[in-house]
């Protein structure tokens, strides 16, 4: 089955699908959250700045968007390759 | 009604309802013991998902390391949480579709090498004992200043409890269990900080209040924080203080150990469905993020809480007399977690920097000689309610969030350990005839067997049971999570390439850790300062993991590249987990 067309092309979206969550997860985290920090400062949020939030707010409610999103495009995924389970 | 006869009730009627539901969830084959039959709803895995990590470290300690450091410690917000997207994304699905039973096995089945199963076992057995100790040690401690009962007898009470369900259940006992103390920890842990948010914000919901106004000055909370503890000399709450490298570094180790934890990992493999799995790891993300949105409100509330508690009229002005300290104050003085020592004897309590150089001359200027008060921040959360005045019945139930908080994470320890043992070593090296039966009980005593260590390991930490978050993140993140990702992106790593990346990764991670804290964490026996002017790069031994799960990536698939590639029937495998069809079919045995 490892010659399939389909599966190929089913793994190679997987991978890109992946590959785009995990720039986002890591540019809310170690990006805007520590590096880019300072980028961000001149952007007030409940008395400090938009880096803070990031760092111990937003990050995390964008961790929980792509984990849902993924699950929602993969499960979809897999049925357009009808490798889904029965 | 007395707070104690309120503890007691409170406690006793949560342990009550583990023993039931032990009762009822028994375990009857060795897929019940291992992976509850594969029969658990995704939102009921995610729940217990989050039980199972979040442990006394999270409930305890978690908000006081934030609170008294600030901005800087938020490593450990976006670390245990951005652990679950590399799980959901890179691991979960897979690991379910394969199908067996443990982490080890994954790793021998598909490095086609007994090796590197023993290798993975090693690691598992190191990381989760120490992980382990926290726990019990962090049981005893509740037990004792909530049920006035030695800190043994509190830790046997514990242990008898895991003892009970996890023997007798399993991985289906501790699911249930897990699930009913997902809901008395999250209880406990909202509930005084919702109360504490409206009575400083107005706002009902901790994550909104720590970004609103503080009714009492009407300036944002977060300045009104900057503001107060600046006047005592301190670092700036929201300010960056640290080596950015090295924060970026700790942040990621943390995730990756995260997401390398077997005791974790192994929850994904009670799902039905790969499907499952992708959305199981959301919904342990949700539950966790309840606290972990909620953990950082707590602790800058309880933090300017402190300040206001000792500086009643502000921070230039007198501070508390050590007569009319409050209540909560006297009771955890007793436990010898808040320390008072009068240095320049005019009776009242100074708190602030005294290793500040540029605020020892206002400090001079008040007559203080030192800061007066030690409190260890581990206090934080469940002194809260009482800081707080909160009704006995939040106290009560704060210390069974606690109880719950350590158990769940030690029977889910405890499961991984033992499933090692009976499947990995007992089946899959020693005797591999062994009848299913025979596995059960062989597991059920590895469990009890496990549970009697632990419980004499929390009764003597060894001196490292401190350092364990190091450990047990740095192998995992070194040693694990590595091997069971290039298992599953790569064709091409084979045996001997998993094996010396594997090893490669935990030595080098293992020296520099040991390099700083000594070997074996004996004190006096490391041979660099542990101070960040000799770390390496600026990087702590805390961060090393992340660099150790490189150079495990690096050498691996150097060597794989120099070797032949694997077997065309690994190769194959590989190709049947990356497609979910046919999950049903792998769980048979």
């Amino acid at each position: 089955m490892s010659d399939k067309p389909s599966n190929n092309v089913y793994w190679a979206t997987n991978i890109r699908i992946v590959t785009v969550c995990l720039i986002i997860w890591a540019l809310v985290s170690f990006g805007f959250g520590i590096v880019l920090r300072p980028l961000l400062s001149g952007i007030s949020v409940g008395g400090t700045d938009l880096g803070f939030w990031f760092a111990q707010q937003g990050s995390i409610l964008v961790f929980l968007a792509l984990i849902f999103f993924y699950a929602f495009r993969m499960n979809r995924l897999d049925r357009e390759h009808g490798v889904d389970e029965e | 009604m007395e707070q104690y006869t309120l503890n007691l009730l409170i406690v006793g009627a949560s342990f009550a309802l583990y023993i039931g539901i032990a009762v009822w969830a028994r375990a009857g084959s060795t897929s019940e013991f291992y992976a509850a039959s594969r029969g658990v709803h995704p939102v009921t895995n995610g729940m217990a998902t989050a039980a199972d990590w979040m442990s006394a470290a999270s409930f305890i300690s978690m908000a006081g390391l934030i609170a008294f450091t600030g901005y800087d410690n938020s490593s450990f917000l976006m670390g245990w949480t951005g652990g679950y997207v590399l799980l959901a994304l890179l691991l979960a699905p897979y690991l379910r579709k394969f199908g067996k039973f443990t982490v080890p096995e994954f790793i021998g089945d598909r490095f086609y090498s007994p090796t590197a199963r023993l290798v993975a076992v090693a690691c598992l057995i190191i990381a989760s004992i120490t992980y382990v100790i926290g726990q019990m040690t962090g049981v005893g401690v509740a037990f004792s200043r909530f049920l006035e009962v030695d800190k043994e007898i509190g830790l046997f009470i514990g242990a008898g409890i895991v003892f009970f369900y996890a023997v007798l259940g399993g991985m289906k006992g501790i699911t249930y269990t897990q699930v009913a103390q997902y809901c008395v920890l999250i209880l406990a842990y909202t509930v005084p900080a919702i109360f504490i948010s409206l009575q400083l914000t107005g706002m009902a919901l901790p994550p909104l209040g720590l970004f609103s106004e503080h009714v009492a000055s009407g300036v944002p909370l977060l300045e009104k924080l900057d503001q107060v503890i600046a006047d005592l000399g301190f670092n700036s709450y929201t300010g960056h203080h640290t080596n950015t490298f090295n924060m970026v570094l700790f942040t990621l180790s943390l995730m990756i150990g995260t997401a390398g934890l077997p005791h974790v990992i192994i929850r994904f493999f009670t799902v039905p469905k790969v499907a499952d799995a992708r959305w199981s790891a959301g919904w342990a993300l949700v539950f966790i993020a309840l606290l972990y949105l909620t953990a950082p409100a707590v602790g800058a509330m309880a933090r300017l809480n402190l300040v206001d508690t000792i500086y009643p009229n502000g921070p230039t002005q007198d501070s508390l007399a050590y007569d009319e300290r409050p209540d909560w104050m006297k009771n955890w003085e007793v436990t010898g977690l808040l320390k008072f020592e009068d240095k320049n004897g005019d009776g009242r309590i100074q708190f602030y920097n005294d290793k500040s150089e540029s605020f020892a001359a206002t400090a001079a200027a008040n007559g203080w000689q030192g800061s007066e008060l030690n409190v260890n921040r581990d206090i934080l959360v469940l002194a809260n309610p009482e800081i707080a005045q909160l009704p006995g019945w939040v106290i009560a139930l704060v210390a069974a969030g606690g109880l719950a908080a350590a158990l769940s994470t030690a029977a889910g320890l405890l499961l991984a350990i033992s499933s090692a043992v009976s499947h990995d070593l007992i089946k899959g090296a020693i005797n591999p005839k062994i009848s299913e039966k025979g596995e059960l009980l062989a597991a059920r005593i590895a469990m009890a067997v496990a549970i009697v260590v632990a419980t004499y390991l929390g009764l003597n930490p060894p001196g490292f049971a401190a350092q364990t978050v190091a450990l047990a993140f740095g192998l995992a993140a070194a040693s694990i999570f590595p091997a069971l990702m290039m298992g599953i992106f790569s064709k091409r790593v084979n045996n001997k390439g998993a094996v010396a990346g594997m090893l490669a990764g935990l030595i080098f991670t293992l020296v520099y850790i040991f390099s700083y804290k000594g070997w074996l964490f004996i004190p006096g026996t490391n041979f660099l300062a542990d101070t960040p002017e000799n770390w390496i790069f600026g990087i702590s031994p805390l961060s090393i993991g992340a660099i150790g799960a490189m150079l495990n990536f690096a050498v691996a698939i150097g060597i794989s590249r120099m070797t032949d590639e694997p077997p065309q029937e690994i190769q194959d495998l590989v190709e049947s987990i990356r497609i979910p069809r046919g999950a049903g079919a792998a769980t048979t045995h």
